[in-house]
């Protein structure tokens, strides 16, 4: 099966009082209907901007800088806006993280739910009401028809971020970009609020791309990871493969990073350091600073994303070293 | 709450134990107390009115004990009261009810400089790195702000030079000491926050989610820095979060909490290997697992609903209402907490509690 989503060589960059920086660069993958994708990694290293450049919802001082996002094999980037425009619904969505700010407060949830379909479909307001309030149900809002006319602050954080989901998938988008999701969420919500996703995914089959930093969730609900570092994407393969042995010393510092196995008072292995300024970032090799591995060639050279075993890249001169052992 | 602020010496308490150097005059007010234990906690209850005369019970009854040089572990969700217990423990609020005693002494009754040799003791580090620091103050004067409310703590004239050591101790550069705190990392605002809290040398620090604003890999080197600090100075943590593998990692014993109730407590390994109290089965279920290996896949027990408001809870046991085993009596009787027989530190307020362990893993 083809891939519904294709990013090929995507580059973002931000302008900052210090000059133009490079926020994304040549990131590329690719995802299946019914699939789910993690990118995977630390703050500011060019996860969410990956994603926002996807779905077209950019901050104003950063713009794609080069590469192409294709759906179904078109190139989204060049598509003028108008037509950029219809596909966000059915073609491409996205859930963030903040589901207060990213629901209007002013309207009520029915309303907001009811708009897709208003404009997608031309729905009557009483027919897209009635979608809306299906849609409230298999999301699980209790009592959907009363609760359609409360607004967004009547509602608990774990509601909202099951409304805004409602919302992304109201059209049952080809492919769902997921930003964080459950992050500002309690644990027992966290746990709901992931079979959801699952479940929408598998009903409409959908290509969910997860953007997290949670490497457990990773594990969990990923068949695939991308893990990025400073812009680039650093190694990818299928979770199990990569988790049990990482190809790139970022990913094996960070797994070593968890706290699980080791006794209690016992240290940590960390990553020493921490993630590398956009305006600073190190020649050659972005990671050669905290990295163990580091070579001459890692100062000099900046590795590409290459083939490491089946179905793997890994974007590291030393990658046959975590290999061996 | 325990908005993270700085400056106000007031709200900056702890007293201190000359940690490693001898520039601090070692004073314990209560000599005699060496059996009981550092910090105690007993039936604290703590009410908030809010709009329209409601009364918001924040705490409801909680026990606590802390020994020297032991970390407390304590897990809920929000709203289940943990920031208000610290602060209780902080002595910024006043329980309505219930004892607080620091080695056998009521830290509430004290007035005065004996308050303020008190204070010095209980010291916290916040969660948000950012918010928590003054951003026009140097380093140095971060670090030393604590003395000029305790005054005779360190020598004016030896201030600069415990500064460099704190720095050092925390694995910062002395020649930080000149920065401000939006020249530092995550990671290095956080070892900051540390050595702030460390400048009075507490007996006790109160750790609020101290490492989930961090990224992970920073987050390892900050959980290290706590340990190492604890092993140098034998220091107590209330180390509260909500991030499981990171309290089973610190803690010694686990206090967990629902609804401003200690719904179970005892030592690490019993509360995670064999939980008692349905809702810390299913917390810990609900936590994703990093484990690959096929068929590693556990049972997920799946909550229904989410926590009821703290406004209006549940009658008798605060779980009931999402709680697989609940029965009539739950609804009556709010169950005690209740040590088991074969584990007589591990504890759990449940009528109905878990004998068969549910597996977690």
């Amino acid at each position: 099966m083809n891939p519904v989503l294709e990013v090929d060589r995507l580059a973002v960059d931000i302008r900052t009082p210090a000059g133009t920086v490079r926020a994304v660069r040549e990131v590329s993958f690719s995802v299946r209907s019914g699939e789910t994708l993690a990118l995977l990694g630390e703050s500011g290293c060019g996860k969410s901007m990956t994603a926002q450049a996807i779905v077209g919802l950019l901050d104003p001082v950063a713009h794609v800088a080069g590469g192409e996002v294709r759906l179904d094999g078109t190139d989204v980037l060049t598509l003028p806006p108008a037509q950029r425009r219809r596909l966000a619904g059915p073609g491409l969505s996205i859930v963030f993280q903040d589901a207060l700010t990213a629901l209007n407060p002013i309207q009520t949830v029915g309303a907001q739910l009811a708009e897709p379909f208003r404009i997608h479909e031309r729905l009557s307001r009483r027919a897209a009401r009635e979608r809306a309030v299906e849609l409230m149900e298999r999301v699980g809002i209790p009592e959907p028809r009363a609760r359609a006319g409360a607004y967004p602050h009547q509602f608990s954080g774990g509601m909202r971020q099951r409304l805004l989901i409602a919302l992304a998938v109201a059209l049952h988008p080809k492919v769902l970009l997921a930003d964080e999701p459950t992050t500002a969420l309690d644990v027992t919500v966290q746990a709901q609020i992931m079979e959801l996703l699952r479940d929408l995914r598998t009903e409409q089959q959908t290509a969910l791309i997860l953007i997290t930093h949670d490497l457990a969730v990773v594990a969990e609900q990923a068949d695939h990871v991308a893990v990025m570092y400073a812009g680039g994407i650093v190694e990818t393969g299928r979770v199990a493969d990569v988790f049990a042995k990482p190809r790139h010393p970022y990913t094996r510092g960070l797994l070593d990073s968890v706290p699980g196995e080791v006794a209690r008072g016992t240290n940590l292995k960390s990553i020493p350091g921490s993630p590398p300024d956009l305006h600073a970032v190190p020649s050659g090799c972005a990671f050669r600073t905290r990295c163990p591995l580091a070579t001459d060639v890692c100062a000099e050279q900046r590795p590409p994303l290459a083939e490491a075993g089946q179905g793997r890249m890994s974007a590291c001169h030393h990658w046959k070293e975590l290999a061996d052992d | 709450m325990t908005e993270p602020e700085k400056s106000r010496p007031v709200a900056e308490p702890g007293k201190s134990r000359p940690v490693t150097t001898p520039a601090v005059p070692a004073l314990s007010s209560a000599p005699a107390a060496a059996e009981a234990p550092l910090l105690e906690v007993a039936g604290v209850s703590k009410s908030f009115h809010v709009a329209g005369r409601r009364r918001l019970r924040a705490l409801d009854g909680v026990d606590l004990r802390l020994e020297r040089g032991e970390t407390l572990g304590l897990v809920g969700e929000s709203g289940c009261g943990k920031s208000t217990l610290a602060r209780v423990l902080l002595l910024l609020e006043r329980p309505d009810q219930g004892r607080v005693r620091f080695e056998g002494t009521d830290p509430f009754a004290l007035r005065g400089k004996e308050l303020l040799t008190w204070r010095r003791r209980v010291q916290m580090v916040f969660q948000d790195p950012f918010g928590s620091l003054n951003a026009r103050l140097r380093a140095e004067d971060i670090i030393a702000e604590p003395w000029r409310t305790h005054r005779d703590l360190v020598p004016v004239k030896e201030r600069g030079k415990r500064v460099a050591e704190l720095l050092e101790m925390v694995g910062l550069r002395a020649s930080d000491a000149r920065r401000y705190p939006q020249e530092f990392s995550g990671g290095q605002r956080q070892r900051l926050g540390i050595a702030r809290a460390l400048a009075l040398g507490p007996d006790v620090i109160v750790c609020d989610e101290p490492v989930s604003a961090l990224d992970l890999s920073v987050q390892a080197q900050v959980l290290n820095l706590l340990t190492d600090l604890q092993a140098r100075l034998g220091v107590s943590y209330v180390f509260i979060s909500h991030d499981l593998s990171v309290v089973r990692h610190v803690a010694d014993r686990v206090s967990v909490m629902y609804l401003g109730r200690i719904v179970e407590t005892g030592p690490t390994e019993q509360v995670f290997d064999r939980p008692r109290h349905p809702y810390t089965a299913a917390l810990m279920s609900a936590a994703p697992v990093l484990d690959v290996t096929p068929g590693a896949r556990r049972e997920r027990i799946l909550l229904k609903g989410e926590v009821p408001s703290p406004l209006d809870p549940p009658s008798g046991c605060r779980f009931r209402t999402r709680c697989w085993r609940a029965q009539d009596v739950c609804a009556q009787e709010p169950p005690p907490l209740e040590p088991s027989g074969e584990e007589p530190l591990h504890a759990a307020a449940c009528h109905f509690p878990l004998q068969e362990p549910v597996t977690v893993s």
